[in-house]
């Protein structure tokens, strides 16, 4: 230890020669997913490269989102690098608490990220968090099952096929549910994906004038197919289920089919955690034939808090971690289903990663997605699973808690859907929208 | 025991209390058990009880994710140093209100409780202000202060029933015997006092070491304790059970292995002045 | 008695703990109470530099006004109350098998008290996934030993699993407490109740119960006073839905996830009227109880 300490103090020592930088010493919040875990562990590449050492903060995204979100409003200054999403960046980045990353070195080729992430994560034409992996979401399903069943999956699906092909491949003696899908309250949880589905079934958070539309009849198709559909072919308690409950239920093979975010493909077919690993195909979200499909697009994504005095170094890191570099050190270390996702152009390109089972379907269903068009009707917000407004964190987890209430047969889809309307509106007059 | 107990009522009694007591620990049992399990024979169905593969795995791979070492280090600095300010601040307080009470004793006790019942939540952008005012945030002088004055009001409380239980005729002697303050405290009133602040430290240990709302939201890479490294751990993806386990295994281990071996103690000591 | 030399010393010596605890609670407080007749929406840019809009008492009318807060009362109480009924019950019957003789009395009672050192972050994570889970939790694998359908816990039955959870981590304090005061208990005069013929229930309702009421008494002070906060125990199980979405977890929505500050504010001055109310109500049977 005390020997690695001086060579890194000896290269920190060649850099502030060659630069005039001097070493520092960087906090990171950061969200316990594995890329991020992963990235934990190749620190020591970019302290060997830059001189500066990292100190990682980790923790669950719930937790996090609360820690990072309170240290920036009240300039708590704890952290030089935050990890937040693509619903954070562009309010946070409208009230000037990001350092926008406008000047980043040619070497980095900012204009290789993917066009979507990159407006995704601007404010105003500005960039103010990098991409570390961006995702949609898509249908995972099991081939062997989908075959017993004597059906074949299109390349993208209606709603009412996913139906049918869950029903056939439900088999509740063996552990087998058709469908498995979230439920669980929370904006990002079960709020979003039922988001994304009324999306597809012609529905929408807000008319133009900011008024909410759950008394709208789209809404109230999309719960009902939803919630028949979760009858017929769910999982048992799938009002508690998010990401992680089906990703294992799925890895446990008891799921005939998954709809979720992209990044989940290559936790699916990954052997050594995934006893399905070899029989997994991928679709497009699936659509009502109305022109949207049922399917999100999110990024983590590395920022600067405005406060930090560390704001070059903090840079540097982003550039690292961020980079076309950083995306080969991890395919040397873990093979290419592993890197990153979803972030850059170049990735896609790549005839190593163009190998990749659901490297296609990915992008494809990245491109699929317009936040600035998310919806049948019009509508006055920017963001497809989430409205970008700094109300919206409040007001979908309350709603979402209702709807998973219906899911769990508490109460009627009708009550949920009044109850949402109304807190919806309370919600909006009080932020000054009504 | 002055009641005669026949060996049939004893052998029934040590049934019932032995099938309770295992049932209450289980939950721990089944921790610790998992943690030594791969993580497809943690949910394997029947679970396995103990003849599994047993392996230290999920151990290594929790200590190559973070450094367990320093969490530990921060949760035993946090929760001591609260503990030994409190009870600093709450022995001459319980001393006066034993020995000097006034009208107003039980009122100020009450009140003191009464602090307690603020929810943290709503206080939550006040005291973070305040903390990034004064330089204090993601410090340990800062968490210290704010888990002593959480539990200083139980401190005082635990304290002052304990020394309403030491006689007064006894300090009254002393007197007469010309004792100052000082000696009075040093030397009677000290060594009858001492198992009581024994246990009233060792609750407030436990307490503190367990408080996960403050010491998550005020910290950041420098003091967070255990209960900030156990929240890294409670949603991975995929399976995860025995890594929680393990995780949680080394959170708990430390504060229940020191609660064993004081559970004389601290069963001595919890009486809140409950017994007469 | 006590000279004015000794109460001045007495008071001199009471003066840092009251002074730091009357900090502790004014100034928060105070800033509390400013913050719920502002406009504070820091994610609007609203700030202490800046300047906070004056709103008087709309965000206390809205507080109280919103489809959640009678409710979310409502769970707080039943959540408490069951917890208090669960681990007084069950801890005055613990504590008197605890007081008879068996072998391994040591042991035995290590086992009941190890959950107290449990932190609840950790209690609530091992109960929801390893306990709960309607798939791989061992409850489920129970439930399906026998043949039935394994029960959707943190869903169907969500109010009671959050208090079997903090029951469990409160049970081993109230047994703990109630055992010295049984023990405390002259065992003569049980005696000569049994030898006047007294049933074993009739002893235990005129002889043990009311020796136990004034421990009884502390239990649910003190456990109150905890309970009334729980957090972590929702905030990583149930996330506040299914009905489990009391007081305290309906302010932390406000302020965490709406960034709402004025309104949480005004939430968090409505709990500790809530609070006070639940403490006077105790203080009155307490201050019988306990002459101190």
């Amino acid at each position: 230890m005390y020997l690695k300490n001086r060579l890194f103090g000896a290269t920190a020592l060649a850099m502030i020669a060659a630069t005039g930088v001097s070493a520092e010493n960087l906090v990171i919040a950061t969200v316990n997913n594995g890329d991020m875990i992963r990235m934990q562990g190749l620190t020591d590449d970019f302290t060997e490269k830059t001189g500066h050492t990292v100190e990682w903060v980790t923790l669950e995204e719930n937790v996090l989102r609360q820690r990072v979100t309170t240290d920036i409003t009240t300039k708590g200054g704890a952290f030089d690098i935050m990890t937040i999403g693509m619903y954070e960046t562009p309010i946070w980045g409208a009230n000037d608490w990001l350092v926008a990353l406008d000047d980043l070195s040619a070497d980095y080729d900012v204009d290789d990220i993917l066009p979507a992430m990159r407006n995704g994560l601007s404010y105003d034409g500005t960039l103010y968090a990098a991409p570390f992996y961006g995702e949609s979401s898509m249908v995972m399903y099991r081939t062997d099952l989908m075959a017993a069943a004597g059906l074949e999956m299109p390349e993208s699906p209606t709603w009412d096929f996913i139906r049918e092909a869950a029903a056939a491949m439900t088999d509740r003696d063996n552990d087998i549910n058709g469908i498995c899908l979230r439920g669980k309250a929370g904006w990002g949880e079960g709020g979003a994906f039922i988001t994304v589905t009324a999306n597809s079934f012609g529905a929408r958070w807000f008319d133009e004038d900011w008024n909410a539309q759950f008394d709208q009849p789209e809404w109230k198709n999309a719960l009902e197919f939803f919630v028949g559909m979760m009858a017929e072919s769910g999982p048992p308690g799938y009002a508690t289920n998010g990401f992680n409950e089906n990703l294992s239920l799925f890895q446990q093979g008891k799921c005939g089919m998954w709809i979720d975010a992209t990044v989940a493909a290559s936790f699916v077919t990954n052997p050594n955690d995934s006893t399905v690993a070899d029989s997994v195909g991928f679709a497009l979200a699936p659509n009502t034939g109305l022109g949207k499909n049922a399917n999100w697009l999110w990024a983590w994504a590395l920022a600067i808090p405005a406060g930090t005095q560390k704001a070059d170094a903090a840079k540097e890191f982003i550039e690292w971690a961020t980079s076309k570099e950083y995306i080969e050190l991890v395919a040397a270390n873990e093979g290419w289903a592993n890197v990153p996702p979803g972030a850059r152009t170049s990735l896609y390109a790549n005839p190593e990663y163009q190998k990749v089972p659901f490297a296609q379907k990915t992008l494809d269903s990245i491109n699929a997605a317009d936040p600035t068009n998310p919806t049948v009707k019009p509508v006055p917000y920017v963001g497809i699973q989430f409205v970008a407004i700094p109300e919206f964190a409040g007001i979908a987890t309350e709603v979402s808690q209702e709807f998973s209430a219906v899911y769990a047969g508490q109460q009627s889809i009708d009550d949920a859907l009044a109850k949402a309307q109304a807190l919806t509106n309370d919600a909006m007059e009080a932020a000054g929208y009504r | 025991m002055a009641r005669a107990v026949t060996t049939r009522r004893k052998i029934l009694t040590t049934a019932v209390a032995w099938t309770i007591g295992l049932l209450i620990f289980f939950p721990i049992y089944w921790t610790i058990l998992t943690s030594f399990k791969s993580e497809a024979q943690a949910i394997n169905d029947p679970p396995l009880f103990f003849f599994f593969d047993w392996t230290l795995e999920n151990y290594s791979v929790v200590q190559d994710r973070s450094d367990y070492m320093r969490f530990l280090w921060n949760s035993v600095i946090l929760a001591g140093g609260s503990t030994i300010i409190g009870v600093l601040v709450g022995v001459p307080a319980a001393w006066s209100m034993a020995f000097v009470p006034s009208k107003r004793t039980k009122d100020i006790l009450l009140w003191m409780l009464s602090t307690k019942m603020l929810p943290a939540v709503g206080v939550l952008y006040p005291i973070s202000l305040l903390f990034v005012q004064f330089g204090l945030l993601d410090t340990r002088i800062g968490l210290i202060m704010v888990l002593m004055l959480i539990n200083l009001p139980i401190i005082v409380w635990m304290l002052y029933t304990y020394f309403k239980e030491i006689p007064v005729d006894i300090l009254e002697a002393a007197r007469m015997d010309g004792a100052s303050l000082r000696q009075e405290i040093l030397f009677v009133l000290t060594p009858m006092a001492v198992p009581g602040i024994a246990s009233t430290m060792l609750l407030n240990f436990i307490l503190a070491w367990n408080e996960a709302f403050w010491t998550l939201n005020l910290t950041a890479a420098n003091a967070g304790p255990l209960t900030a490294f156990i929240a890294s751990y409670s949603s991975p993806e995929g399976l995860f059970f025995a890594k929680l386990s393990a995780a949680s295994t080394m959170a708990i281990a430390p504060i229940l292995i020191l609660g064993w071996f004081s559970q004389k103690q601290l069963v001595r000591g919890l009486t809140f002045g409950a017994v007469k | 008695m006590a000279t004015q030399h000794s109460r001045s010393a007495a008071r001199l010596m009471m003066a840092p703990a009251v002074i730091l605890l009357l900090g502790w609670m004014l100034v928060p407080l105070t800033m509390t109470l400013f913050f719920s007749f502002k406009k504070y929406l820091p994610m609007r840019g609203d700030s202490l530099e800046r300047g906070l809009d004056w709103v008087g008492f709309a965000n206390y009318t809205r507080f109280i006004g919103s489809s959640s807060f009678w409710p979310s009362v409502q769970s707080t109480l039943i959540i408490v109350g069951g917890v208090l009924v669960i681990t007084v019950i069950l801890g005055v019957l613990l504590a008197i098998l605890l007081d008879q003789p068996f072998w391994g009395q040591g042991v035995v009672r290590i086992l009941v008290i190890a959950p107290f050192f449990v932190m609840p972050t950790v209690s609530a994570l091992v109960w929801k996934n390893m306990f709960m889970d309607p798939v791989n939790g061992i409850l489920a694998h129970l439930w399906r030993f026998f043949g039935a359908e394994p029960v959707s816990w943190l869903s169907d039955a969500s109010v009671q699993s959050i208090i079997l959870i903090v029951s469990w981590q409160w049970l081993p304090f109230a047994t703990l407490i109630l055992l010295t005061a049984i023990q405390s208990l002259d065992s003569e005069q049980l005696e000569a109740a049994e030898m006047d013929g007294a049933n074993p229930l009739a002893r235990f309702f005129f002889i043990v119960l009311p020796h136990l009421s004034r421990a009884i008494t502390i239990v649910i002070l003190i456990q109150t006073i905890f309970l009334l906060s729980i957090f972590a125990e929702i905030f990583v199980t149930t996330g506040g839905s299914f009905g489990t979405r009391t007081l305290t977890y309906l302010i932390f929505q406000r302020v965490v996830d709406s960034q709402n500050i004025g309104l949480g504010s005004a939430g968090g001055v409505y709990a500790i009227i809530l609070a006070n109310i639940i403490a006077i109500f105790l203080m009155r049977i307490v201050g019988k109880n306990l002459d101190a």
